[in-house]
């Protein structure tokens, strides 16, 4: 077997990734056949799925281009195959930078300043951020299915219950984000107004979204409906630059 | 003769096998790694770093499954289990997706359209990192560019003002104690931030349920 100087950025590391990223597509691809499929087989219609398909894919672009950017600051001290992995699978922005950060400082480097890595540091990092955010993915195969027939009892029990319930997951899991917009704005009270930003950044979106909803009632566009979250959320991202260069 | 499974069971099937081979070739990276390079993690960092961080990722991952899987269905939690950015993506294009269709994740139309939704934006995801990857040297400084920063700082408060007022509007007499509370803790305890946010989503939908029970009991609902 012939030595190789390890470099974080080696064709290798690329090649192992890159099949990995490729099985994760090949299962997305699966699902999305197989759930097509039935869609049409129960009579859905094709022109409300590839509707459905459109619009979670155009809402996908600006998140993602936000996990670009992550992979980019990750890739200053792991190089560019590890942080696409990552990124591609379980994990998100924040715990992947969470991850890297404590595995470095566990060996005494600091997250951002490392210029480069040894082979022995480098597995370690990747076993740190593998093991971490393993459970997910064997607990759903594990307890989903009993979880899901649970829900479904409940709601056939009584029938406007359960649709309280349902309604009541969604309110609960988004005043939980709401609530954390909010979270520097006690900042407010000792003069920084910089806490504000997030609030006004939500509010903005929230009025655009009020707004495609009145354009929707009065014209009746569909797509209009359609594409009122990725709008919003683009044009909410947009207000946040003059609003933080005003309040920052 | 062998029994014809339902579409939902043959879901469950097919995710439980996807779901573990995944977990098998997740693994093989730091595996193969350490094989072609001949090396063993650095043992103490690996003890130190795992100890920092997974006893609190373990613990958000178990109340991330009972929570988000009731709202995902079947298809698309074993696809976002492995997929992950639950949160800042899947849940908000799910929850978009059949919120527009006006069905529920656990009805088989609600199940078919939420898996469709993570499915693509997976794909999607995973194509845009791709790309970014191979362009990432000219991509770095136009995404870096100090002007374009604050707005992908600020990308959960432009997906929930979005997504909040389409379901608190729909269900507001549910949504003002949770929001009420919510907001009280994050504003007033210093300690519920970015990181903590994801332990207060079952806070927030276990008291959710707790209030909307007690006022369906009590027929204000």
């Amino acid at each position: 077997m012939i030595d190789l100087d390890f470099n974080v950025n080696s064709p290798v590391l690329f090649v192992i990734a890159g099949v990995i990223v490729a099985a994760v597509l090949a299962q997305s691809v699966y699902f999305l056949v197989k759930a097509w499929r039935r869609g049409v087989e129960i009579g859905m219609g094709k022109d409300k799925l590839k509707r459905i398909a459109i619009t979670a894919g155009v809402f996908t672009i600006a998140p993602a281009v936000a996990i670009v950017i992550s992979v980019i600051t990750l890739a200053k001290d792991l190089g560019v195959p590890l942080p696409w992995l990552r990124l591609s699978v379980v994990g998100s922005l924040s715990y992947e930078t969470i991850a890297a950060s404590n595995a470095e400082s566990a060996m005494g480097l600091t997250f951002g300043q490392v210029s480069s890595l040894s082979a022995s540091q480098y597995v370690t990092i990747a076993w740190v951020m593998t093991l971490s955010i393993m459970v997910g993915i064997w607990l759903v195969p594990l307890i989903g299915k009993k979880l899901q027939n649970g829900i479904i009892s409940l709601e056939n029990r009584d029938k406007k219950w359960g649709d309280i319930f349902s309604a009541s997951m969604f309110i609960g899991m988004i005043s939980a984000f709401v609530g954390y917009v909010f979270c520097d704005f006690s900042n407010v009270f000792h003069g920084d107004m910089s806490g504000l930003i997030p609030a006004l950044v939500m509010a903005v979106s929230a009025l655009i979204m009020c707004l495609a909803g009145l354009l929707v009632k009065k014209t009746q566009w569909r797509w209009v409906s359609d594409y009122a979250l990725p709008i919003s959320l683009v044009l909410g991202m947009a207000s946040a630059i003059p609003i933080t260069g005003w309040l920052a | 003769m062998k029994k014809k499974l339902s579409y939902m069971d043959s879901v469950h099937r097919d995710g439980r096998i996807w779901n573990l081979s995944m977990m098998l070739m997740l693994f093989m990276y730091p595996i193969t790694v350490g094989l072609i390079y001949k090396t063993l993690p650095d043992w103490r960092g690996f003890a130190l770093g795992l100890l920092a961080t997974a006893p609190m990722y373990w613990a958000v991952a178990v109340v991330e499954v009972l929570t988000y899987v009731p709202m995902l269905g079947a298809g698309g939690s074993y696809l976002t289990f492995v997929t992950g950015n639950i949160s800042n993506l899947k849940l908000p294009v799910a929850l978009n997706a059949l919120e527009q269709a006006g069905v529920k994740a656990s009805s088989e139309e609600g199940e078919i359209i939420s898996t469709i939704a993570i499915a693509v934006s997976s794909i999607v995801t995973t194509l845009i990192i791709i790309l970014g990857v191979i362009l990432i040297t000219p991509l770095t400084p136009i995404l870096n560019a100090p002007v374009l920063a604050p707005a992908f700082a600020q990308i959960l408060p432009a997906l929930f003002g979005g997504l909040g007022v389409v379901f608190i509007s729909k269900n507001w007499k549910i949504a003002i104690a949770p929001v009420t509370l919510m907001l009280i803790l994050f504003i007033f305890v210093p300690a519920l931030n970015s990181s903590t946010v994801g332990i207060m989503v079952p806070v927030g939908v276990l008291f959710t349920m707790g209030v909307s029970r007690i006022m369906y009991k009590k027929g204000l609902l």
